[in-house]
Parts: C-alpha cells; structure tokens; sequence
C-alpha cells in the first residue's frame, strides 16, 4: 500500500509570492523573517520524499459559482492549469501549470463516495491559490503529481465543521490503502481569524488574536474534541468574517488524527491574518 | 432579495479587465447596461438558454450605481467579491500600499456583529 509520509497544515497567503521575490530594497520590512520560516517550513515536506501531493483548498469564486456549487470535489483530471486573471492582478501571482495524478483521484473518489462523501469531481479544473500557494511555499520546484480537492468555507450553506474533520479522516483511509508503492503527501491549507471586506480587514494582526493562539494549540495538539467543541458554524462568524476557511484546518486535524501532537509548529503573526505552519510524520520523522 | 444578482454582477465583472474599467468609469451605465444583457445569461449555457426572471432590486440597483461598497455590505453581498473587484478599481487611486483596503475598513465602521447574511 501506499505510504503517508507527512500531513501538511498551512494557510495560504497570497501575498508571499509578493513579498519572497520582491528586490531587497522593495521588500516589505517583514519578508526576510517570513522567508525564513516558509523555508524552514518547506523542509518539513522536502525531508519526507514524496511522490505525490494531496492538495486540500477551496475555490475563491473563480471556476466555481453560485449557479452550481459543490461542497467537495476532487480534481480528476492528467493536468491542472493554475492561477487567475484576478490573482495576477492583485497578488502578482504567476500562472502555473501542474501535472495530475489519475490512478489516485480515481481512487479517493470511489472510495470517498463508498464511504459515504457524495462527493463532487472535475475533469477540468483550474485551480487557485488555495492550492498554488503551498505550491510556491513547500514545493516550488513544483514537480509532483498532485490530486487537488476543494471543500466549500465561502458560500453558504457550508458542511458542518464535524463534515470536514471525517472527510479527512477518510481521505487519509483511502491514501493508506491506495494499492501503490508510492510516497504520499496530504497538505491542506485555510485561515487563522480572517475578516474580508468589513470593519476589521487589514488590521495590525488578524482580526482576534485570542482565536488565534487557541486555534494554533487546537491544531498543534490535534485536540478535535476541543475543536469540535467550541467551533460551529455560527461560531465562526465572531473572529471573523471569512474564519470559515479555519474548517480547511479542521479537515487537516482530521487527516493527522485525535491527539495527534503535530512534529513541526510555527507561526508568524502578520498584518491581516496569522500564519501558521505545522507538519506531522505518521510514520515517524524521516531520518 | 437578490443577494445572488448582485453576487453575478460583482463576478462577472471581476473576471473581465474590459468590465473592471467600464465599471469604474461609468458605473450607472455599466449596471443598466449589464442587468439589460447579461444578468439572465446562466455562465455556461448559449444565449439561448438564459434565466428568464432575475432582475436587481432597486436598493440594490443604487448601491451598484454609486459604488457604494459599504451599503452593498449591508445588502448581504459577499464580501469577498465586493473586496477583490474594488481593490481592482481603486487601489491605484491610493499612494501607500494597502491604503485603500485601510480607507475601505473605515468606511464599514458603522458595521458590528452580527454582520448582514450572505447566504444565498
């Protein structure tokens, strides 16, 4: 079977493509520090020599629309295309092109839906920077197949919390019996406290703080019965108005399993939102 | 209620360059324009098959007309949409970085929990 040789938990900020490119002397006064930790960050995952990557984001209104909205898909296509006009436009992203992996979408999918996810596909996605940006972060030699899955944190109705935590307890199922010598990776990436287009956006630190530390010690610890205790959909609403995203966190707890102390934690408390880093080696740290 | 028009509008206009600066410069024109010949167009479908009954509510017709960023937050819009097409319009407007996303966070002052519903 194949092997899960690290769990990823990331958010996703647009702006550090930005920021780690810019030239020395239009850098941003935060760069080289957050450089330093998304490197640090990024051997976590070079250590355990992966394979393939399983990729958890969610879609930013960019394929997916109101008309039609799946709460969770998987990409089931050879290749993805990346990135779009409007994330070129305001994050400076680059347009990216990334290799697919059939055999293991196939396969998350029939088991998925077996195990009772009805879940969504696409055999022509394009994906975002929920999914680019850990690409640039912790692989951005960008070489590995990866299997893309969106979950919906952004347009109401949204799955409850607890949907997300089994979903990523299945996805981790369907990895480890996936009949193949392969190395895999499952990296998903959400939001601390996160405040879109209202009074609290773009503040000297995310907009609650106080969620932010308890999150972090939620996640370091893989305390989903504290989690799941205090987080509801309604709840989410208070740190913020797009702390939504922090299911994609959920889903990742899921993934790396209950009381599962993470091996890796960093954070870096930037204007706007908190960023925060953790790795786990399920089958023990690589040498 | 059609908290999803406006949704559409924002949408398709965001992911079009042309429409971002039609919008910017004319935005009455640009909504009457576009709730006359394409807030019907379902995306994926001819033209043939478009909706035959959605149409903007006045308030919210205005708040489209005027720019007003702050009213279509109170109208339930989604936030992140209203956010990336604005940026796209009037950050250029604005000297220091993020001085317009700064502008804009005090312009929805007024606003405090529990914000306007989203759901569509």
């Amino acid at each position: 079977m194949a092997e899960l040789v690290a769990v990823i938990a990331s958010t996703h900020h647009p702006f550090y493509y930005k920021a780690s490119t810019a030239p020395p002397d239009e850098a941003p006064p935060f760069a080289a520090e957050w450089v330093r930790k998304v490197e640090a960050f990024r051997q976590t995952l070079t250590r355990a020599n992966p394979d393939v990557l399983v990729m958890v984001g969610s879609d930013h209104f960019h394929q997916f629309w109101l008309d039609n909205m799946p709460q969770f898909l998987v990409g089931h296509a050879e290749r993805y295309d990346a990135n779009w006009y409007n994330e070129e436009r305001e994050f400076g992203l680059p347009r990216m092109h990334m290799l697919g992996h059939r055999d293991l979408s196939g396969h998350i999918l029939r088991g998925g839906l077996d195990a009772g996810f009805d879940l969504a596909f696409s055999n022509e996605l394009r994906i975002d920077h929920s999914v680019t940006c850990p690409i640039i972060t912790l692989r951005p030699q960008n070489d590995l197949p990866i299997v893309p899955i969106y979950t919906n944190i952004f347009a109401p109705p949204l799955p409850q919390p607890k949907r997300f935590v089994q979903l990523g307890q299945t996805i981790r199922e369907l990895v480890e019996s996936w009949p193949s010598s392969q190395r895999v990776a499952i990296i998903g990436t959400g939001h601390l406290s996160l405040e879109l287009g209202g009074p609290r956006q773009f503040g000297p630190h995310g907009p609650d703080p106080e969620f932010d530390a308890r999150a972090v010690q939620w996640i370091a610890n893989g305390d989903l019965d504290g989690c799941l205790g205090q987080v509801s959909l309604d709840s989410l609403h208070a740190p913020g108005n797009a702390t939504h995203g922090f299911m994609d966190f959920m889903l990742m707890m899921g993934v790396a399993g209950e009381n599962a102390k993470a091996d890796y934690v960093d954070s870096y408390d930037l204007f706007h939102t908190m960023e925060a880093y953790f790795t786990w080696y399920p089958n023990g740290a690589p040498a | 209620m059609s908290k999803y028009l406006v949704n559409k509008f924002l949408y398709t206009v965001d992911r079009d360059p042309e429409l971002v600066e039609r919008y910017r410069d004319d935005p009455r024109g640009t909504v009457q324009w576009w709730e006359t010949n394409l807030a019907n167009r379902i995306l994926n479908l001819p033209a043939a098959e478009s909706s035959t009954w959605l149409a903007l509510e006045d308030a919210e017709r205005e708040a489209l007309a005027t720019h007003d960023y702050p009213a279509l937050f109170g109208l339930g819009a989604h936030p992140f949409l209203t956010l990336t097409l604005f940026i796209a319009m009037f950050e250029r407007d604005h000297a220091e970085p993020l001085g317009f996303q700064l502008e804009y966070a005090r312009r929805m002052q007024g606003y405090a929990l529990p914000y306007p519903d989203i759901s569509t």
